[in-house]
Formats: C-alpha cells, structure tokens, sequence
C-alpha cells in the first residue's frame, strides 16, 4: 500500500473512532426491517484503564461549565494582616484544601477551588456548578469556625468569661445527633485524647457553673456543666435546625480556615437562562455549517465537497478531544467552536484559490494541486500563528497575575486555539489526502 | 491603488463618528469593571410598582443607586453599589412590605469595586502585549519593520472602529462592555492580522519573482489576486456568526455582533487600509530616497 492509501485508511479509522466517542449518551436505537427489529440504546464507552499503578479514566460525557450549567462563581478575599510574609502563600492553600473539605462534604460535584494572587491581595476562586442554596453556601465557605471553649472568670451567674487552652484543634471529630429528649438536632464532639484530658479539667474546674462555647467569637451555646466529663465528649445544644447542624459539623469537621476571608464577589446564574442558549446556539452552529457547506459546494465544485467532508471530520474529531480531556464547555466557547469552524474553511480556501490560479497560468491540475498546498502554507503558518498568540494571552496557561484569570474568556481562548490546531491538520492534510485519493481533476 | 485616497476617506467617515462619540460619551462599562452589584427582580401582582418606587425603597434602606430600568412586564434591573447577600435579602422584605408582593430573585450579581478596576488593568495589558507580540512576529516574518507597522495600524483602525460602534451602541442602546467584550476584541485584532498576513505575503512574493516592477503596481496585483480569497474566507465566517446572531442565545448576542463588526471591518482593512498605508509609506521612503 502505498502512502495515500495508509493516510486514507487511518483517516478512515479516526473518523469512526471519534463517532463512537462522539455518541451522546444513550442515544436510541429502535427500527424493525421484517420481521428483524432492534430496540436498544447505544452509548458511548466509558474508559476506565488501568496500567498497574497508572490509571487512567474517562467518562466522555461533556462538562458544562458554571454558565451552562447554572451555579455560583464567587471570589474571597483573604485578610492577612495577622500573618507574616513567608507564611501567606502556604496560609492560602492550606485555607484552599479547607473550602474543598468543606465543599466536599457538602456534596456539590465538580467543585472549583482555585488560589488567585493580585498584586497583594490573595484571593480564593470558588466555583458551584448546580448549587441551589447559595446564601447556605457562602456562610459555609466564609465563616472562619473558630471553635473556643471559655469558663467563667468567677463563681457568679452574671460574671464574665475568659477563654481556656481548648480550642477547636482538639476537635477529631465532629456529628449531628438527635437529642434522645427533645428530638432536637444537636452536633456532638468529639475530642483527641489532649483534648479529652483539657475537658475533663476544665468541667471539674467549672461544677456548676457555665462554660461558654463560642463560634468565630459569637457564643453559641452555654452549658451548665453538671459533673466533670472524663469521656472526651461533648454535645453542643444551641436550638439548631436540622441544616445548621449539619453545616456546623461540616465546619468543625474541616477545621477553623487559617486566615479569615471575605466575599468580594458573587455571581449567580440561573440553568435555564443557560440552557436555552446553549440549544439555540447549537442550532445557529449547524444551520452555519450547513451555510459554509453549501457556499463551498457552489463555489468550488467538487473541490468544494471534498472540504466539507475535511470539515465534518473537523467537527467529528473536535467534540470527541472536548470529551476526551475534558474540555469545560462554557457559551463563549462554544461561540469560539463555532467560530473555529468558519477559520477552518479557511486553510481551504486559501489552498483552492492558489490551485485555481496554478491551474490559470497553465499547468496541469495535479501539479497545480500540489504546487497549490506548498505555497499557499506559508500564509497559512503565518497568519494562524496570529490567532494562537491571541489565544495564549486570552488563555493565560501560567497563571499570571497580570493577567486575566475569568473562566469564560479561557473557554473561549481554548476553543479557538484547539480549534485552529485541529483545522490545520483536517485543512490541510485530511484534505490534501481526500485530493489526491479521490480528485480526477 | 489609485483609489487609495478614496478608501483612506471611506475609513475616515465610518471612524470619525465612532471617535467623537467615544470622546464625548465613552463606553458603558458592565460591572465586571466599575464593580457594582446588579439584582434582577420579578413581581407578581404587585401594587404601584414603577422604577421610581423601587429606587426610593433602595435609598432609604441607605444605599447607592445607580440605575433602576424595567427589563420585561413585571422585571426590574437594579444596578447599585456593591452589597452582600444579607442587605438583598433585607432589601427584599422592604420591597416586599412596599408593593405587597414577594419579589423573585432572578440574578445577583456583585462585584467589589478593586477587583473591577483590576479587571481594566489587566485588559490594557493584554491587549498591549498581544499587540506587541503580534507586532513583533509579523516584523520578523517579513524581515521589515514597515510591514508590521502598518499591519499594525489597520488593526488600530478595527479597533477604534469596533469601540466607536459600541461607544454609539452604549450612547443609544444602552449595550455594556463586559469581558467578554473584551475577548471579542483581542479576537478581532488576531483576525485582522490573519487576514492582513495573507495580502502582504503575497506581496512579498511578488516582490521576490518580480523585483523591477514599482511597488504600486505590485500591491495592486497582489491585492487582486488575494481579493477573491479574502471575501470568500470573511463569508464562511460572516455565515457562521450571522447564524449565531440570529438564533444564537441571547447572553452572547452582542459577543456575536462585536465579532461581526470586527470581521466585517478585518476584511476591509486587510485589503483597502493595510495595503494602501504601505504604498504610502513606499512612496514616501522613495521621495526620500531620490533627493
């Protein structure tokens, strides 16, 4: 076989390939031909490989971002007044693994937790795909959860109250329970065997009277302490709903954050708003495809044909990479995808109109075809290059400062700059092969 | 090219209003750079409402109003200073206790005011290194400074276009620049280099293979040869963002329309601004040249 046969051929296998990845989850298959019928669903794979320690997932379906899919984008802002220097940058991942803790328990799949530095400021990015309750959310993530225990200064009812050494970092670990009397929630705690011992001294010290357990220096409960409690046990009543409950436990569970952070920005956005762009997008993309199709069928002839197949290989091979790394989808990056599409065409056009011309000044078609490819890539190399430093300023890999951090514009740099990668291997050399294989001139 | 003066007053006429309006009006900056909150009520059967109504609520309950506007039968948008989620839910009740009707949250949206200053700093940047990169490769690539100065330039003159239009958009339409504003741009000008790339490069070309022929007519040659390409390449675009406009989500739709804007005029200047610039510039150089 010769070399255009193999290209052929394993362009051939790429586009079934990527069709397969390409199916939408649980697509439905019925017809019936006589009296044979089938009545299924078919469905993408999922990958799910594993090469002794490397393992390798995938479950290419495709992420909608925080616009598509509904949810909260919100930026803290973390006050670092009372942290030296060398300890900011590891007190803000420290106060970034604590928001996932807290996130996770919360249950929201697809959390986004990220650091951000400006200037001197530094900021948490906190993403919520799908999350309804926000305001619950953000007193989540917000509060510090300082957890302090304080006895009283002296012997009487209305004295005040000064704070023991048991904190919140003798916490191991913290549950809601149900009071067996009252059928309250209440979140029960228990501590580490330090902890244990600093609570069996302090409740014998304090027989009688109160011991204040304070929240993010707000009383929350204050107990009467009956006897000494060498268990290691304590349970926090404070007339709770079932949710304040949980949600405390969360925090105490997580831990105090280290900083203490503030929100300076809050977004939220509704699913259906993003829903329905989203088909309508998708429509205007395939009613626009089908526009290009027809223009480059009239205008180039078969020639034309030949590149609207390139270009629905184009399309086939750039959601199954959207799948495959994945790629999260939001509105302007789809509008990027779209446009990708038209600048696809273009390496085409560019290489048609240098053929015509070859063709013009007299030399046979098949050398045309070829001389055509060569030179018109040159321009091709020059003026995608243009594009792709764009993308990578709008992209903003490394994170820089100085530079833009929104999801959105990098959805959209993403598309693009994959968008232009891709057409320059289906413009130019799935098209060139099409040519040669099946073009007679 | 003999035309060139005509083209050069072609751009002078769709430019200049965008100019003056950008001077006298400015663009309508979105929250994401004055920062600010924006809070989207719905009413139903609610008693006296009118935009007036609510913005008196809001100030007396103590905070800065920007601007209430009705967006729908029952809808108001309220662009205020930035709050927290506690003061919308006091706001709330308040507008609750006035109209009789609970009001429905459909947006909220805040931003503090640092981040959005931060925000137009770090667009600046962006589009100054993206420039200057781009700049710089071109220059390479074509081995002479005069070719990335004036590819340059016809970028300069989609960009203040593009702003002109969305300053007189912002004027009469009300229409805000947002961030994705901002991506449309640096899109448009990589676009416009794209295309400008393709005309001098085969200029260039001809350059090589015909080096005794007089600039001018080169350019015109060239321009000929690549006028075809060029249009064809601006359609299948145009095609595919007319399609989006028209049926495409509303939440893009003027991402779309800057994008439109921005092609339409890449096409325009690759061919009648770019080019002629250079010939000027060629014929000055020569001028100097002779003395």
């Amino acid at each position: 076989m010769n070399k255009k046969r193999i290209l052929l051929w394993f362009i051939i296998f790429l586009t079934v390939f990527c069709l397969v990845i390409d199916f939408p989850k649980d697509f439905p298959l019925k017809f019936s031909i006589g009296k044979f019928s089938v009545d299924t669903k078919i469905s993408h794979p999922r990958i799910d490989l594993n090469f002794g320690r490397i393992k390798f997932k995938r479950d290419l379906e495709i992420k909608k971002g925080l616009d598509l899919e509904g949810g909260a984008h919100l930026v803290f802002q973390a006050d670092m007044k009372d942290i030296p220097f060398e300890n900011r940058n590891s007190a803000i991942e420290a106060a970034k693994k604590n928001i996932e803790r807290r996130i996770n328990f919360f249950g929201i799949s697809e959390p986004v937790v990220q650091t951000a530095k400006s200037g001197e400021d530094y900021r948490l990015i906190v993403e919520l795909p799908g999350i309804e309750d926000i305001n619950r959310a953000i007193d989540l993530i917000g509060s510090t959860a300082q957890l302090e225990f304080w006895e009283q200064v002296e012997a009487s009812p209305s004295a005040g109250f000064k704070p023991t050494d048991l904190t919140g970092k003798d916490l191991k670990i913290s549950q809601v329970r149900f009071d067996p009397n009252t059928g309250q929630p209440v979140v029960s705690l228990n501590f580490s065997s330090e902890g244990g011992k600093k609570f069996a001294e302090i409740t014998s010290r304090n027989v009688g009277r109160i011991v204040a357990i304070y929240l993010d220096k707000k009383i929350i409960s204050t107990p009467v302490v009956e006897e000494p409690i060498t268990s290691g046990e304590a349970i926090i009543k404070g007339n709770f709903t079932l949710q304040e409950a949980k949600d405390l436990s969360i925090k105490l569970n997580a831990g105090a954050l280290p900083v203490p952070i503030k929100i300076i920005e809050q977004r939220n956005i509704g699913a259906t708003l993003g829903r329905e762009s989203v088909q309508k997008s998708l429509k205007a993309g395939m009613i626009g495809l089908l526009m290009v199709a027809l223009f480059m069928g009239a205008y180039y002839g078969k020639l034309g044909l030949l590149a609207d197949l390139a270009l629905v290989l184009y399309g086939l091979i750039t959601l199954a990479i959207y799948k495959f790394i994945p790629v999260t989808l939001t509105l302007p990056g789809i509008a990027g995808f779209i446009l990708s599409i038209g600048m696809a065409v273009d390496s085409n056009i560019l290489i048609f109109e240098r053929m015509k011309e070859e063709q013009r000044s007299g030399k046979p078609w098949q050398i045309a075809m070829e001389l055509g490819f060569g030179r018109a890539w040159d321009s091709i190399r020059d003026a995608n290059i243009c594009t792709l430093i764009t993308c990578f300023i709008l992209f903003n890999p490394f994170n820089w400062g100085f530079l833009n951090v929104s999801g959105m514009v990098r959805g959209f740099a993403l598309t693009l700059g994959l968008g232009i990668f891709i057409s320059l291997f289906t413009g130019i050399v799935v098209t060139r092969t099409l040519l040669r294989v099946f073009y007679k001139g | 090219m003999r035309f060139k003066w005509l083209y050069f007053l072609l751009s002078g006429i769709v430019l200049i209003p965008g100019i003056v309006s950008l001077f006298l009006f400015g663009l309508k900056p979105s929250i994401d750079f004055t920062g600010g909150a924006l809070l989207e009520f719905k009413f139903e059967n609610a008693r006296n409402l009118s935009a007036s109504a609510i913005d008196e609520v809001v100030k007396e309950k103590g905070f800065e109003v920007f601007s209430v506007q009705k967006s729908g039968e029952n809808d108001y948008l309220l662009r205020m200073q930035p709050i927290t989620k506690d003061d919308v839910s006091s706001l709330k009740t308040s507008l609750a206790d006035k109209f009789l009707a609970i009001p429905e949250e459909i947006r909220f949206e805040t931003v503090g005011p640092i981040l959005g200053k931060e925000l137009l700093i770090k667009t600046i940047i962006a589009v100054v290194l993206a420039a200057g990169f781009i700049l710089a490769y071109v220059a390479w690539v074509f081995k002479n400074f005069k070719f990335g100065v004036c590819a340059i330039l016809a970028m300069f003159h989609d960009s203040f276009l593009l702003l002109g239009t969305f300053s007189l958009f912002g004027r009469f339409l009300g229409v805000e620049i947002d961030t994705l504003f901002v991506t449309a741009m640096l899109t448009i000008l990589s676009f416009s280099v794209h295309d400008t790339v393709v005309v001098y490069d085969r200029i260039r070309e001809s350059q090589k293979r015909f080096p005794q022929i007089a600039f001018e007519d080169l350019a015109n040659k060239a321009v000929t040869e690549t006028l075809s390409r060029s249009l064809n390449n601006s359609l299948t675009i145009i095609f595919m963002l007319l399609a989006l406009f028209l049926l495409g989500g509303e939440t893009i739709k003027w991402f779309v329309v800057a994008l439109l804007i921005g092609t339409i005029s890449g096409t325009y200047s690759s061919t009648f601004t770019a080019v002629p610039l250079l010939v000027v510039w060629e014929k000055i150089e020569r001028k100097r040249e002779n003395k």
